[in-house]
Parts: C-alpha cells; structure tokens; sequence
C-alpha cells in the first residue's frame, strides 16, 4: 500500500507491504539511515523520531499508520553545515564515542529544550532515561546538555 | 497487509464486525515488538490513533485511546505516579492506557490503579452496542481478557468517588524504563477505609482483600498492624519465579511496598 | 632556497589538547556510515537458520523447502564450506555452520540469501530441519569434572606451606555479561568479480577476521580483503568472526554484494559474552595485614567453542591477587568447555573476574585485622620493582598502585544524601523508597590489568605515513569502535610533525597490515606508538636530509629559519614511511605459570559511594572516585570518556546485567530484559590521573579501556555490603540477594 506523510518538511511516499515499522521505512526506502536499529522494542531510543509533535520510538511505529503524519528525523534536525545547539553541545562534550546513540539523543533532546529551555539536571536525565548510551557512561552528554540548559537564553 | 484507519468508533466496530480477526493497533509498543520479533504477522490492523471519540479524558472517564504521557499530569496522584513509570518518555508518548488494558500482562503499570479504584472497563461492539465490566470481570489471565473479537477497548470509567490520598510504586531493577518486578497502589478514604492492590504477583492485577479487612478494622493501625498488614498482604498473592524476578522476592516486597504506601497515605 | 621571515604558526590540537573528533559531525547529524547502513547496487540480503536447542544432532536438513520460497536465490550450509571447515580465534575449532551436531544455542545451520530481508528470513523459516536433542552440558563444574575444557592454567609459586596468622576464605560467582554494543552485528561483502571479496564488516581487527575467512573459502590470501568499517561499539563483541565468512561465501557463489544485519536478539546469540566465573579463594595474611599466601581455584565457562578462552583464562589466573605483594601464590584455573553459549572477549578479560574476587578478599582480610579498607590495599601495593605476585615477573615499567591509593583516600567524599527526589533514591521514578529507608555504603575496588597482548604473542601495529604538501596521512587497519583512536593518531602525528592538517585513513587488509586488535587496552600504545615512531623517523630523515633542526607545516627549519618549504620537500612526490612496531618482548611461562608474560600494566583505584533500601534491596550507585594510571595524559576528554562509560560497564555488571541462562538457553536475549543502565543509573563519577610514564609506547602513555571496568564492580559491591553489614558472593548483586543477606 501507498503511505503518504511528511518527512522532515518533504511530501514523501512509501510502498509498504506489511506490518514493518516508520523505522525499517525510514532506512530501507526513504533513504533516511540517520535513525538507528539497535534493540527493535523501544528500550533503547536510538531509532527516536517526532512524530506529530511528540518524540516516539520509530520501531514500534507502524509505517502503514502514519499516512498523513508529520515525521522528524535527526537528519531534519541540523545539518552539517549548521548544526543544532544540541549537536554542537554533544559534539564539544566529547559526548559522542561510537555514536549509535546520538541520533536518538539528537532528536530527544532536542524536542526536550523546544518544549523546556532551561531543563534542571535531574528533568535532562528523566526525559534521556530512554535513551540508552553503552559508550560513555552519559556523563559527557550530561554536561553538554546541562551547559546547554544554563546558556539557553 | 491492510490497514483500516478508522476515525470514528463506529467506523473501527465496523471494520472490527467485518472482520474479528483482525489485530488492534492503539500505541503500537506491544504490538510492534511482536512484529518486530517475528511472533505477530497482522493481515489486517485496525489503527485506534484517529479516533477522537476514544482520545479524550472526562470527569469519570478515561479514553482507551489516551497516552501516558497525557496520564502524568493526571490530577489521580497514582494513576500520575503510575504513568511516569511506563516504559520511557517515548513509549509513554505513544502508549495508551487501552493498550495496557488490552494486553492484560500481569506487569501492566496501568492495572493495579484501575483495581484500586475499582474501575470497570467499557467495550463497545457494532452487534451488541456497549458493555462495562468490572476490571476483576475483566482481565481473565496471563495476557488474557473478556474482550470478544468483535469488540474495541473504548474507556476505563472510574466510580462516583475516588479518594484523593492515593500513591503508587513499581519495584523494577532499574531506576526508569524497566517491567514491573512487584508494582502496588494504595488507596484511603476518608473514613480510614483502605484498597490496596498489586501487580506482577498473580496473574492478574489483584486486591489485598485481607489486608484491607485488616486496616478497615483498624484505620488508624499501630506498628504491630502494619506489620501484620505487610504480612497480610505477602501472604494473599500468589507470584512465580521467572527471569526478572523471584517468588519469594515477589512476596516479601509486595508486603514491604503496601506497607509503605500505606504509610505515605497515613501521612498525607 | 626560502629565507623570508615566515612565523611558525603554532599547531592545534597535539598531545595534551582534546581536539573534537573528526567523525563527530557526521555522528551527531546521523550522516555517519555505520556497518548497517551500508548499500550496494544490486545487492541480496542473507539471514540465519540457528540451532534451537544447546545439543542436538541435525537428523534432517533439506534447503529445497527454502528454494521454494520465491526471491530465494541460495542457501548455504556446512556442506558449502569448500575450506577449512572452521574457524576461530586461536584455533579453528568451530564450524562455519553446524556440522551434523549443533553445540549451543544458537549456533548457525544455514544462511538463506534473497532478495531482501523478509524474504530472506521467509527462506529460513521454510528450511526443513529436524532434531535429535542431546542432552546439553551446562554446569562449568561438571564439565571441569569430565575434563571437558579448552585450557588449565597452574601458578606455582613460592611455598605453599608458609601459613599466615590470618585466613580468610571465600567464594564468589560472576555471572554473564553481555557486551552490548548499541550497533549490531552488520556487514556488506562485494565480489570483485576475478574470485576475490572485499569484506566491510563489523570487526575490532580486520586481520585476524582476514586470517580466519581465507582458508574457509580456499581462495588466496589477497583475494580477501577486509575493510575497517563504522561500527556501534564493541567492548570485545567484534573480536570473533561472526557472519563475515557467511557474507564471503554468499558474495562468491552468487556474485552479487551481499548484506547481513543481526536483529539485538540474534546479536545475543552472534558474538560472544563475557566468562560467567566460580571461584574459590583462601587468602592468609600475616597480624600486620600483609599477604602471606593466596589460594584459588578459578572455573571460567567458555561455552562450546574456544573463541579467546585460552587468554581470558590465563589473565584471570595471573591476575588472581590483584595489585597486591604476595610471595607465596598457588591457582589452579580452567577455561571449561559447555554447551553454553561461547565466551570470549569482554572489557576486562578474565581480570573483571577475578578483581571481584580478590578485592572481596582484601575486604575479609581487613575485617578481620580492625583495618581501614585502604590500609590494608597501601601496606600490599605493588609496585615498579616488585615481583608480580603470580608469575614472578619482575615489575620494570610503571606500576603506580600506592600513589593511587593515596590519591583516592584523599578525595573528597560524596556529600550525604539530602533530597526526597525519587531520581536520588534507589528504586529511581518507581517512588519505592523514602529517604528514611536508605543506608550509605563506601567500598574500595583496586585492581590491575595487562596492557596490550601477552605470553609471546608476536604484537604488533603497521602505521605508514604519507606527507604531502596539503597535509599528513595516516594509514592504519586500526579498528575505532568509538573509543577514539581516530583523534590520538592525530594528535600524535600533529605532535611530531608539527603540522596540523592529518588525515586518518583506514586502510584494508590488501593495503596495510595488521595493527592488531582494538582490545586489551592496546591501540593507544601499540598504533599511537606506531604512529609517533613512524612520524619521529620520518622527520628526522627529512631533517637529515635537508640539514635542518626542525619541522613544520612550513617545511624544515634551521635555527628558526625556514630553509625548506614542505612543497619543496614533496618536490619528487609525497613522503613516505613505513613502520612495524612492537611492545617489548613477552614470553610463555612455565609449567608452573611462571615467566615474563606482559609487557605492561594499568592499575586503577575506585571508590563506590552507594545508597540501599535494605528491604527493598534496591541499589542507587551514587558516585563513584576513580584514580587513573594513564602514563602520560594524550586527549583528557577521551580519557575522560573512556573512564567514565568503562566504570559505567563495571556498575552494570555489579548491580544489573546479566544473560539468563536455562539448560543453556538465553531466557533474556533482549533489552527489555537485559538490563542496561539508564541515565538514571548513571553516578556521578569523579576522576584524578596519575602520570607515571611507562618505558614504551607514546610518550609514555598508557592504556586506559579497560581498568575502569575492572574496578568499578568490585567497588559497589563492597559498597553494597557496607552499607547493609552482610556478605554477598555474586554479582550482579540483585535485590533479592541483599533482601536474604
């Protein structure tokens, strides 16, 4: 079946055949690797997306039920050449090793200092305690987002 | 696949009458581990997310359709407490508290409160229109439950009254995102009367029948009470041993967590 | 010839900086090339057929069924294997897929390669496969008992009937961790279509998979090339091959690329996991609190194929007593062979075992003298000039255990509790606990680790450098799994060269030979010390040549005037150099474990601050002090990050993470219930360095990945059973285990 739904601002249209996930659609035909398949059972949050208007796991969202959706992926998030102050933050920290988890914190994040600029500690912890990081212990990832939180005007 | 995405409750009975075998897909986080893991293979889904009708939260009734997320900044302290439990942010934004009932784990975070309150469940079917079961007529076994084929989780409806002094907890390994190893809710009413129910410990969400007997007996219970109240309840439920946990764990903390729910109710 | 006045620009980003790393951009805008995320036109998916059962024989297997399904191109069994039939990393004792008989869990019977991954996956389902269930061997001590094994270690040293006027005794359990790397299992062969395959999968050394997959598919070395490639972690689940001769066989036969993904429930079973251990131990000590004699006897389960157990058993058998004087050490150690899942490499290495074992040991020992925890760990340190306690190796490079000691007492102690918050207590958001319920514990993890390989292995990394006008290359099969590798070549190379324009470019196994494996703490010593060497020798050849004292991105200096610019020392085409380095020689030891094995070692210092609902037994790490041996300090933010995830490794293995096993069958092969810890979990970790250079490697800098893993296990747990005034014996220490304390 055709799936129609917006993707980080752009009409695009998915041929989906069974119960596969946004995720697998995002990677395998949209072209869109930026989400990342780790765990396949929302615990770990790599595979994060927004998905009309609140942050979800992309592996438990079927791709058949979002026609007509409004879907954000870290890749419409900042670019390369103008990256997210969650992005440049992470990347300062030292914040990223392997980095299979920092999509997923990209977009988490990202959506938590839209909705609350000056987010305390603990709330940056709670509202990352579905994103899994098994590289650096989330330490530097706490100081660049609390760095973040205190100069977030 | 197909796919029907109905956006009124009467379009979903339909699809649901013509076709009973079809899955339901509120959240999707149950479902779709399934299918991620091979175990579920749907034919044909019928999607919950657009129907309005069941995505509301009123005065006695909570919309199956209505996620955690929405639950946390419920004005029920524990169905509040409860909700911040399930899964992780992004679960809880997708997630309904019709799905937990669907589902009926015996961990579900969501079934202790409904137990608590005494809640009753309301389906609705094309061929029968609605019915209400009480949560106990309702959640049968093991992921089992008195849905019929033909029939769509429409709301939990709470009673008249439910006592504000009420707390929740979830014993997990972890400190967030984790299944509930022993999960309870204690509920207080003003004459001292108490509800005390469990999670993970028996096949379904349970009450504490002879622990509560005990405290409505004694509403304003000694140390000795809570002791024999902790140990009441230890011995009224009825958990096994698996990976997450074990029975004897099981038993003794769901004593430990009523007892000190109990206690923040005493003291609020 | 240049004379003009030009200023040396100074260089960013040398040694002692903490440059940003070269591939986070792309990781941050998920631009980044992961392993899974490889495509190649044309390209056919493969998956999996697994033995269901821990033993079985394969009483029927018939492909037809699979043929059937339609994208179906070809499925492959043993019986495809026209090599060598096995592999491994020691000896080649397992089978590319099972060979009549199934031995674990788990283990691979057919690929089916298709059109696409359903498909693929249909294909695998419809293979017609039947079973004889044998019964499995699954208890390490039964199969210790049957001599069913892959290696027995025995230290014998000094005399074993010195008594002490204090004995302690005990025993202990670690059970299996998982690795868990946020990436899966992935990889992507190309046929060149002249019978040859280039390979571009998950591996922490490309060389030894190289070495491994030529023979099975019969073909010339060179006609395999193995590419480094982006991969989410490893932590010792890239060691071992894995699906990389599946994809080489697949590419072959078909001539099209072919691509492999594991799902997180077959990575469980795709690598292996970390050692599960039994140990007994028997410490004496003299009134003073000095080790008079240490006995054990260490059963390590390596599950059914040998993998890296004949090393992970000999670390834990030379690294039994820890960083601790002993003259007197006796340990009999056996790797035992199960029908377990296999066991191989993991953060740590056979010394996470038993560090929990030992440091439990120090900790019964200074209980039963009156003896600050610490004390008793200072009046034993080990140290450069000292024996080491099991295989009498004379300590000739650093070994700073009492300046770490003492540095850690001296840190200052997390601040009490003081908040109601649930995200402070144990039990975390589940509102289980009130302040009230809660007692502080401290505990003490000091531990030592090998750096770099051992027991006369030939060691070695190749670095070439190549410096153009436009800046310096680096090539190396280095595998950077994210620890960072990629930013200390550089700054190495920056440091010496004195320019600041350094490419890392990851080479194949055609191009460049083997930089060894990224484990066993090595690649900042090995290939940062290849790279330096390497840049050293190629500046003082320039210099030589040009008659000049120095270097720089200008081109080659004589008492601070430029004399040559770099174009003009490039005029005949970049400059190159090549070099193989190598540790100091190691050797095998005796009968008796005795020998000059290692050629270094890390010490690390822990302090667990712990909190604990007794009745709950819920567990909140809060903070932990961690004193670092680092040689020489190259990149504090890497370090840093190296520290902090490894100790956070080490507090999932004490308090959380464990594979479930039942009559060999994983019950957990998942992360809803493999549990790794969250931010929530995460304590505050406060680090000091010590710099002690060691006589090799770059600037004296040691390796740092693996320590703190080490020692932050058996920290919380001593925490843990201060805090609740009761033994425990096992990690991870579960609440049901402190609640029957």
């Amino acid at each position: 079946m055709i799936v129609s739904f917006t993707v980080n601002g752009e009409e695009r249209i998915a041929n989906v055949s069974g119960p596969e996930s946004l995720l697998t659609v995002l990677r395998e035909e949209l072209g869109l690797p930026g989400s990342k398949n780790a765990c396949e059972q929302g615990e770990c949050g790599s595979c994060a997306v927004v998905l009309d208007g609140a942050v979800v796991t992309s592996c438990l969202v079927m791709a058949a039920d979002c026609e007509g959706s409004e879907v954000t992926t870290v890749e419409g998030i900042g670019s390369d050449r103008e990256l997210h102050a969650v992005q440049q933050a992470l990347l300062d920290h030292g914040a990223v090793q392997c980095g299979f988890c920092t999509p997923g914190f990209v977009v988490t994040a990202a959506h938590l200092f839209e909705e609350n600029p000056h987010p305390s500690s603990d709330e940056i912890k709670e509202a990352l305690s579905g994103n899994i990081c098994r590289c650096t212990g989330y330490g530097a990832i706490a100081r660049a987002l609390e760095e973040l939180a205190e100069g977030t005007a | 696949m197909e796919i029907t995405r109905p956006t009124s409750l009467s379009e979903a009975l339909d699809a649901r009458a013509q076709d009973p075998g079809a899955d339901l897909l509120a959240g999707g986080t149950d479902l779709m581990v399934e299918v991620n893991f091979g175990l579920a293979k749907p034919e044909h889904v019928i999607a919950l997310r657009r129907i309005d009708e069941i995505g509301e939260v009123e005065d006695r009734r909570i919309g199956a359709g209505v996620t955690w997320a929405r639950l946390e900044e419920s004005d029920h302290r524990a169905l509040a407490q409860l909700s911040r439990t399930v899964g992780s942010p992004q679960i809880r934004a997708a997630g309904t508290i019709g799905g937990n009932i669907g589902t009926a784990s015996p961990a579900g975070d969501g079934l202790p409160w409904l137990a608590a309150v005494d809640a009753e469940i309301e389906v609705a079917s094309q061929a029968r229109g609605t019915r209400r079961l009480r949560w106990d007529e309702f959640f049968t076994g093991v992921k089992r439950n008195a849905l019929e084929p033909d029939e769509v989780i429409v709301a939990a409806v709470l009673p008249e009254r439910v006592p504000s002094n009420q707390h929740f907890a979830k014993i997990g390994q972890r400190s967030a995102m984790v299944i509930s190893t022993v999960s309870a809710v204690v509920v207080r009413d003003d004459d001292g009367s108490v509800r005390v129910a469990l999670g993970s410990v028996a096949p379904t969400p349970i009450r504490a029948l002879a622990a509560e007997q005990l405290i409505n007996e004694n509403p304003q219970p000694t140390d000795e009470v809570l002791a024999e109240f902790a140990r009441t309840v230890s011995a009224e439920v009825t958990p096994i041993t698996d990976h997450r946990s074990t029975e004897s764990y099981r038993r003794h903390a769901a004593g430990v967590l009523a007892r000190r729910l109990l206690e923040r109710c005493l003291a609020s | 010839m240049t004379t003009s006045p030009i200023t040396r620009k100074r260089v960013r980003g040398g040694v002692g900086d903490s440059p940003l790393r070269i591939d986070g951009i792309p990781k941050v805008t998920g631009n980044f090339a992961y392993a899974s995320d490889l495509y190649a036109d044309g390209m056919l998916w493969a998956a999996t057929l697994r033995s269901p059962h821990a033993r079985a024989r394969i009483t029927k297997l018939d492909t037809a069924p699979a043929y059937a399904v339609g994208g179906v191109v070809l499925v492959l069994t043993q019986e495809d294997v026209v090599g060598r039939p096995g592999f491994g990393m020691h000896v080649p004792d397992q089978p590319v897929f099972a060979d009549g008989e199934c031995n674990y869990w788990g283990e691979p019977i057919a690929v089916v390669v298709a059109s696409d991954l359903p498909t693929a996956k249909l294909g695998v389902e419809a293979i017609d496969v039947e079973f004889e269930e044998l019964e499995p061997l699954t208890d390490m001590e039964e199969a210790d008992a049957r001599d069913s094994q892959t290696r027995r270690m025995k230290i014998r040293r000094g005399d074993r009937d010195v008594e002490g006027a204090v004995v302690v005794e005990g025993y202990y359990e670690v059970g299996q961790q998982d690795q868990a790397p946020l990436g899966n299992e992935a990889g992507l062969a190309i046929p060149d279509g002249d019978g040859g395959v280039d390979l571009y999968a998950v591996s922490q050394w490309v060389h030894s998979d190289h070495w491994q997959i030529y023979p099975c598919l019969d073909i010339e070395p060179e006609q395999v090339r193995c590419h480094p490639v982006g991969m989410g972690g490893a932590f010792g689940a890239r060691e071992d091959v894995s699906m990389h001769i599946h994809l080489c066989m697949a590419a072959l036969r078909t001539g099209r690329p072919i691509k492999m993904m594991y799902d997180r429930a077959e990575s469980f079973v795709g690598h292996v996991h970390r050692h599960p251990a039994r140990m007994w131990y028997r410490h004496e000590a003299d009134n003073q609190g000095r080790l008079v004699k240490v006995e054990a006897r260490l059963i390590l389960d390596g599950g059914a194929y040998e993998s890296s157990s004949n090393a992970v058993i000999a670390n834990a058998a030379y690294f039994a007593v820890g960083p601790y004087r002993c003259d007197n050490v006796f340990v009999d150690a056996v790797a035992a062979k199960t029908n377990n899942p296999p066991a191989g490499a993991m953060r740590g290495f056979g010394g996470v075992q038993t560090a929990f074992a030992h440091e439990s040991q120090m900790d019964k020992l200074a209980a039963e003298l009156g003896l600050d925890p610490l004390e008793i760990r200072l009046r034993n340190a080990l140290g450069r000039g000292d024996a080491l306690n099991t295989s009498g190796q004379l300590i000739e490079g650093s070994l700073p255990t009492a300046e770490l000691i003492n540095e850690l007492d001296a840190m200052p102690l997390a601040e009490p509790l003081d908040s109601d918050d649930a995200r402070h207590l144990p039990g975390g958001t589940g509102l289980t606990t009130d302040p009230r319920h809660v007692r502080r514990g401290v505990g003490y993890g000091v531990t030592l680790k090998n750096l770099a390989f051992s027991e006369a292995f030939d060691d070695y990394s190749d670095v070439r450098i190549v410096l153009s006008p436009i800046g310096v290359e680096v090539y190396t099969a280095a595998a950077e799994v994210g620890q960072g590798m990629v930013t200390i070549i550089q700054q190495l190379a920056r440091e010496v060269l004195q320019i600041e324009q350094v490419a890392v470019v990851w080479a194949d196994t055609g191009v460049i030979g083997s930089a060894g494996s990224t484990s066993a703490s090595r690649q900042t010593q090995m290939t940062g010390g290849a790279t330096h060497q390497c840049a050293i020798e190629l500046r003082e050849q320039i210099l030589a040549e040009f008659g000049g004292d120095d270097l720089s991105g200008e081109g080659v200096w004589k008492d601070g005037e430029l004399i040559v610019t770099l174009h003009e020392v490039c005029e005949s085409g970049p400059r190159e150099h090549e070099i193989r380095y190598r540790h100091p020689e190691t050797f095998a030891t005796d009968e008796n474990g005795q020998g000059d094995a290692h050629p270094a070692w890390a010490v690390a210092a822990h302090r667990a601050v712990v909190d604990v609902d007794p009745e709950l037994g819920l567990v909140r790490v809060v903070q932990i002090d961690a004193v670092h041996d680092v040689g020489r300090l190259l990149n504090p933010v890497a370090a840093l990050g190296q520290i902090e995830g490894g100790t956070l490794q080490g507090v999932g293995l004490a308090t959380l993470e464990e594979l479930v096993l039942d009559r060999g069958v994983i019950k957990n092969a998942n992360f809803t219930d493999y549990l790794l810890p969250t931010f929530l979990d995460a304590p505050h970790v406060e680090v000091k360095w010590v710099e002690e250079p060691e006589r090799w490697g770059p600037l004296g800098a040691k390796g740092i990945g693996e320590p703190p893993t080490i020692s932050a296990g058996p920290a919380v747990a001593a925490a843990i059973r201060n805090a609740i005034g009761a033994d425990l014996i096992r990690v991870p220490i579960l609440p049901q285990h402190i609640v029957g304390a």
